[in-house]
């Protein structure tokens, strides 16, 4: 099964895809980042006439000059998508679908033409069309190998100029750099990476190398430079892996493979990345959600306590739940739960907060209403540092702002005013000063 | 201090888009250390003289000169705070690496910015109250944040002349107090800012000069001097039909918008 | 009925389909989405095709259909969990893509289906795949189920005309006004999905994604009007058609292909020479203009000179000494007025004509009136006059220039004290009231 790693072409193969998934991993990152992700899909096919030209003029199939034609030919594709964005009333899809489709045709009329003529039918042209991994020998991957060193290196020479272009190339220009020129290399290095996975990857698959690894990359990371390292390691990985599935016989293609390897990468990323991937977003969900119906109901009886006074401690179940619509089972549940953090005690015909569920329910109460005066006075506090993680208002406001809400909270008497320390009959007026 | 030098000069400029001419015939000098409003209304050009001014967009005709030099010789005296709008606040990165991105015109091409810009870049995120918020990712931050954070960009620049985009469009009344405060700062130090704004009631509290444009440039001067009722009727009064008529001549017609 | 007729019908059918879709596909600039779904529906076709073993069945219409609609699907819902849309289409479609190309090499011998041919097609077989009725053969299958599939596009864009056009253009408007914009949304993909399905065979994949998009973008740019653009499309997709086939049955190279080049080659020329968005169009009018700005130069020059030294003609030498930058530029403009009889030239030098000398005295008389109107009305200073009124001069019409007579009051005088020569009309009123005093 490990045979691979006996087969000295095998070898060859698999350093070959691995470095693929390195170099287009990481400029996706920056195609990605400027959204020009499908430029490299148009790009990939533009390049098919290229090669077919090469190929005519040199009568060789070797990679070099093949190469070159399909980077002259992905160059003027991106060229003439570039134009007519520029020089018509058509807008960027129409641009990249245009170039693709026609390019590309072109690309199999020459192909058929080639094939027609008789010599062709041992050109093995058409294996840059779907890929063949297989085929790639030592020195195919000796180019790839600095081709992906090359990109490699140019890349982390000009991160910091790519950062900018992607993030602001209206400051870029203003402080002297030209986003034109920028762009331009960029482009550059992505139809060199694009031009050089073919052999292996196919036309249409291609794309995809620079795609998906930069897509599953960014649900992981808040910064660009774990972002890159990242993806080149997806990209590396599903290489790998996509080459060592296909010698796991079944017949299968590398190309196909490879994307469907990394597509996995990307479907857990995009399930169990932490913070952006859908189950930490579901979690957090159910989470808040569970929070606020408690916070709903330790604000319910404390609410019912101030109403009825301060002599019955005991609300009923169908009081709680008709303050604010909540529906019974979950009302239930919320309770069962404040049952067991013992901050309520059941009682025949209710639910009677313990000491500790008045010290809670008085803490969620406060906040809550300092919240409603922040909306309200919003305008004349100094509050610029609005703090969106924080779920309180101390963590969320300076202190001098906080005492001031609470003076808003009694000029408007809604401080709360029932305190577990202060005992129920006598309590409301002493507990005045308590609220500071 | 000796005689004050011009900090922007603005000869015969005139710009088009998409050979539309938007701004026509500006001509005006802005003395060193001042703060000057730009204002207008919406599609008045007052970004688009921003832009211009730095060589974004070209000139249909006329220049511009900052401390008599143009525009190539002394980016980096000038700093330039961009709308916030106009960026991806999505990106992966965090409040200290933007205004690291401040310094990458001075570090020039492929230099890589090390220990000493982290440094500075904090002292200018500390500046403007924003440097417990160094490692948060940009889009967590607030408006009012964003825009300290740019301005934190454009203060690591290290200008002398500073243009910046509608800083106060759309910030909490805190966060325009602290920007006021930081442009007069600057001004103290004797650089001159140049600040498009949009609110007309504070333009006499916050700004010396001011610059009223409406495609055309109609008063530049001290505030005192050329806010009034008059100019800014001119300014808001609507355009000028032949000027708009004229511009939409030289759209349709003219070779590459003027010569 | 011949079998080239038949190809060429059929290409011609698939062209039409796609043309009409893809018109509301370039507007809505979903046009890589069509792209994506043209690719993606592979999987789609295979599974079908495992499971019912047959071509062009209903099943596998409504199969590849429900992939179509799932990748629309699949991208909304990404670009929603904030991978941005053009990631969101390449994710997707280059893996369902995959997919099918896995399932085609494990099961493409066992099903008798080709990769190249789901991608190329291959039109040339379309005669030879006769549907009988009984023992009575009715014609190509190709031809039926692509005809089949025009008519329902058709159908469907013409009785939903007005609902797609409001959403293509405002959505949100068309959202308030109660069409249902996302239902329409993914009936125009699943649609594209079954075109493509039916087409896949005799013209392929890419053909299908040429004929979405170029034909419908070759006619943006040559319409102002939406109904015609459609129809343009449709026209210019027949003739992609039509021409490609000839050419392919001369280099002897795929058909769908050469089509599909010939789409693009009319985009080119559409690209160039659309007489009022393209290329060529513009360069040429931009250098009439030029010519033209560079013969009034001349004339007002001449007609200054006139005023100001009272020569009446001028030499080479005078016009190099004053305009030493652009003597190049007024120079070929000379034989032009020459040539116009606005100019007449001798051994000495040149000299206006008389309709040369009336139209430079209206040059410098719309000239000093624009400096009038920036003067007077603009506050302009009266040494910044001379710049400003010379770049713009030349593209004041006659209409605009009587406006602005108008609002500045008839002035006489320029700013400068120039004087300003009165329009022809009021000369020959003028004339004519001395004639009758006479």
């Amino acid at each position: 099964m490990f045979g691979i790693f006996d087969d000295p072409n095998a070898l060859w193969v698999l350093t070959g895809t691995t470095l693929l998934g390195v170099s287009a991993g990481l400029l996706g990152c920056f195609a990605f980042l400027r959204r020009r992700s499908l430029l490299g899909d148009a790009i990939a096919h533009a390049a098919l006439p290229g090669i077919c030209v090469a190929f005519l003029i040199t009568q060789t199939r070797s990679l070099g000059p093949l190469l070159v034609g399909a980077l002259i030919a992905g160059l003027i594709g991106a060229f003439v998508i570039q134009v007519i964005i520029k020089r018509t009333k058509l807008k960027e899809d129409a641009a990249l679908g245009i170039v693709l489709s026609v390019f590309f045709a072109f690309g199999i009329v020459l192909l058929t033409i080639i094939q027609h003529s008789g010599a062709g039918n041992q050109s093995g042209l058409d294996k840059y069309l779907f890929g063949q991994a297989a085929s790639l020998i030592g020195s195919d991957v000796r180019l790839m190998a600095i081709c992906a060193a090359l990109v490699c290196v140019l890349a982390l020479l000009f991160f910091k100029e790519f950062k900018l272009l992607c993030f602001d190339s209206g400051f870029a220009a203003g402080i002297g750099f030209r986003p034109g020129l920028l762009d331009g290399i960029l482009m550059t290095l992505i139809v060199l990476a694009v031009v050089v996975g073919m052999q292996a990857m196919g036309v249409i698959l291609m794309s995809a190398m620079l795609i998906i690894p930069a897509a599953s990359a960014r649900f992981w990371t808040e910064r660009l430079g774990t972002m890159i390292v990242l993806a080149a390691i997806f990209g590396a990985l599903s290489g790998a892996g996509g080459t060592f599935l296909s010698t796991l016989a079944f017949r299968m293609p590398t190309g196909p493979l490879i994307v469907v390897t990394s597509s996995v990468f990307f479907t857990v990323s995009l399930l169990a990345a932490p913070r952006k991937g859908l189950i930490a977003k579901g979690y957090h969900l159910i989470a808040t959600r569970g929070r606020v119906q408690r916070e709903n109901v330790l604000r319910s009886l404390y609410e019912e306590l101030e109403e009825t006074g301060p002599g019955t401690r005991t609300v009923t179940i169908a009081s709680v739940a008709g303050r604010r619509g909540m529906n019974e089972s979950n009302l239930r549940s919320t309770l069962e739960r404040l049952l067991r953090e013992g901050l309520v005690i059941r009682e025949p015909d209710g639910f009677r907060l313990t000491e500790a569920g008045l010290e809670a329910a008085h803490g969620v109460v406060r906040n809550h209403r300092l919240w409603e005066m922040f909306l309200m006075y919003e305008g004349q506090l100094g509050a610029d540092h609005v703090d969106r993680d924080a779920d309180t208002i101390e963590h969320f406001l300076p202190r001098e702002t906080v005492g001031e809400l609470e003076r808003f909270l009694e000029i408007h008497g809604l401080e709360p005013r029932l305190l577990p320390n202060v005992h129920a009959v006598d309590g409301i007026d002493k507990a005045e000063g308590g609220t500071a | 201090m000796t005689g004050k030098r011009n900090a922007m000069e603005v000869h015969d400029l005139t710009v088009a888009y998409d050979r539309k001419p938007v701004l026509w015939d500006l001509d005006f000098t802005i003395p060193e250390g001042l703060l000057v409003g730009i204002v207008g209304p919406n599609g008045a050009g007052k970004s688009t003289l921003i832009k211009a001014a730095l060589g974004m967009i070209p000139l249909a005709s006329g220049w511009v000169k900052f401390f008599d030099k143009p525009v190539e010789d002394v980016r980096t005296e000038i700093g330039y705070v961009p709308q916030r709008e106009s960026v991806d606040w999505d990106f992966p990165t965090n409040a200290l690496d933007v205004v690291m991105m401040g310094l990458y015109g001075k570090l020039g091409w492929m230099r890589r910015p090390g220990k000493t810009e982290r440094e500075r870049a904090m002292t200018c995120l500390e500046h403007v109250g924003m440097a417990d918020y160094a490692k948060r990712q940009i889009s967590q931050l607030s408006g009012g944040q964003q825009q300290r954070v740019f301005l934190a960009r454009a203060l690591a620049q290290e200008a002398n002349i500073y243009l910046m985009d509608e800083p106060m469009a759309g910030v909490d009344a805190a966060t325009e107090r602290a920007v006021v405060n930081l442009l007069s700062e600057l001004r103290e130090q004797n650089k001159t800012i140049l600040v498009v704004h949009h609110d007309l009631q504070t333009v006499s509290d916050y700004f010396d000069w001011v610059v009223l444009l409406n495609m055309r440039q109609i008063a530049v001067g001290p505030t005192k001097e050329v806010f009034h009722d008059e100019n800014l009727r001119k300014t808001y009064g609507g355009r000028l039909t032949i000027i708009s008529k004229i511009a939409d001549a030289v759209a349709r017609d003219a070779p590459q918008g003027l010569r | 009925m011949s079998d080239s007729m038949i190809i060429i019908l059929t290409g011609a059918f698939v062209a039409g389909s796609c043309a009409l879709l893809g018109s509301f596909l370039v507007l809505r600039k979903l046009s890589m989405l069509g792209d994506a779904i043209s690719h993606a529906v592979l999987p789609g076709i295979v599974i079908a095709f495992l499971v019912t073993s047959s071509r062009n069945s209903l099943p596998m219409f409504v199969g590849a259909a429900l992939v179509g609609v799932l990748t629309a699907f699949l991208v909304q819902f990404l670009s929603h969990r904030g991978v941005q849309g053009d990631a969101a289409i390449g994710v997707t479609f280059t893996t369902l893509f995959a997919i099918g190309v896995i399932l085609v090499s494990h099961y493409g011998s066992a099903v008798d289906l080709d990769l190249e041919c789901v991608l190329y097609g291959e039109i040339a077989y379309a005669p030879f795949d006769v549907i009988f009725i009984g023992d009575q053969s009715i014609g190509a299958r190709a031809l039926w189920v692509n005809g089949g599939l025009f008519l329902l596009n058709l159908a469907f864009i013409f009785v939903f005309y007005k609902q797609l056009k409001l959403s293509a253009f405002d959505p949100e408007l068309a959202a308030a006004v109660g069409i249902p914009v996302t239902a329409f949304h993914y009936m125009l993909m699943g649609l594209v999905s079954v075109t493509t399905v039916g087409s896949f065979e005799s013209v392929g994949a890419i053909l299908v994604v040429a004929m979405i998009i170029v034909p419908a973008a070759t006619a943006y740019l040559l319409s102002e009007n939406l109904a015609r653009m459609i129809g343009l499309a449709v026209l210019l997709g027949a003739i992609s058609s039509v021409l490609g086939y000839e050419i392919a049955s001369h280099l002897d190279c795929s058909i769908a292909g050469a089509m599909a080049s010939v789409a693009g080659l009319l985009f080119s020329l559409a690209l160039l020479f659309s007489p009022r968005q393209g290329i060529v169009a513009k360069a040429m009018s931009r250098r009439g203009l030029r010519r033209q700005v560079a013969e009034e130069d001349v004339l007002l020059w001449a007609a200054r000179q006139r005023e100001l030294i009272s020569a009446e003609g001028f030499t080479m030498h005078e016009l190099r000494d004053t305009h030493p930058d652009e003597i190049d530029r007024l120079a070929r403009a000379l034989s032009r007025l020459i040539h116009r009889g606005l100019l007449a030239a001798d051994r000495d030098g040149f000299e206006l004509t008389t309709s040369g000398r009336e139209e430079g005295v209206e040059l410098l008389r719309r000239h000093r009136l624009y400096e009038s109107f920036l003067g007077d009305k603009l506050g302009y200073d009266t040494d910044h006059l001379h710049d400003p009124a010379d770049r713009v001069e030349h593209y004041i019409s006659p209409d605009d220039t009587t406006e602005i007579e108008r609002v500045t009051e008839y002035p006489d005088r320029d700013p400068q004290g120039k004087p300003i020569p009165p329009s022809q009309k009021e000369k020959e009123k003028e004339k004519e009231r001395e004639k009758e005093s006479s």
